[in-house]
């Protein structure tokens, strides 16, 4: 049972982590790409670890379960953190929007 | 190991060469950072799999440093976009 339930995690996860992928490969620019890249691997990679605790506790490996859990953690943590740091490096490096971007908040906010 | 295992490990493939064509194609290097972000994170997900199919539970020992160390190398990027000095 508890194995059926964390195989079903890791395939919305594994999904979700392809999705990303292909949209870090369709999309126009490097703000466009970062959204949805970092939001759809952070869910599926989530997923993931959340499926192999399950299935881990299930079968009695506790140390892994809780490894996992940890690891899921640090992962929610410090992948939307990286991901703000690196736009804001882009758009301070100077790194053009798409020509159909129609506001861009950070340049107002440094002009005032 | 079961086949939908082996079946998540190629998804898993196919998504780190798209992240490898982006690194390699991306026009700017912004896009060559995100591509090095996103292939870290898709890393700790190896180590999961490879921690259900073996049983042994040091895999993900390896997932939670390589989680950590993909975060500091993408802040140093980060940093480093920003036309700053590291010690700052």
């Amino acid at each position: 049972m508890s194995e059926t339930i964390g195989y079903i995690l890791i395939t919305v996860g594994v999904a979700f982590d392809l999705l990303g992928c292909i949209g870090l490969v369709r999309l126009p620019d490097v703000y466009n790409r970062l959204q949805a890249a970092t939001k759809c691997v952070t869910l599926g990679t989530c997923m993931i670890l959340i499926g192999t605790a399950v299935i881990a506790f299930g079968q009695g490996l506790n140390a892994m379960a809780i490894k996992a859990l940890i690891c899921m953690g640090f992962v929610l943590i410090t992948s939307p953190t990286a991901a703000h740091a690196l736009s804001r490096g882009a758009h301070k490096a100077g790194v053009p929007l798409w020509e159909g971007s129609v506001v861009d908040k950070y340049r107002e906010f440094e002009e005032e | 190991m079961s086949v939908l295992l082996i079946i998540y490990i190629w998804i898993l493939v196919i998504s780190a060469f798209l992240c490898l064509f982006r690194i390699g194609m991306g026009p700017t290097p912004p896009d060559r950072t995100v591509g090095i972000d996103i292939l870290g994170t898709l890393v700790v997900g190896f180590c999961a799999f490879m921690s259900l199919a073996t049983g042994q539970d040091f895999y993900m020992n390896i997932g939670i440093s390589w989680a950590l160390l993909a975060f500091v190398g993408t802040l140093a990027l980060a940093k480093f976009l920003e036309r700053r000095s590291f010690d700052e």
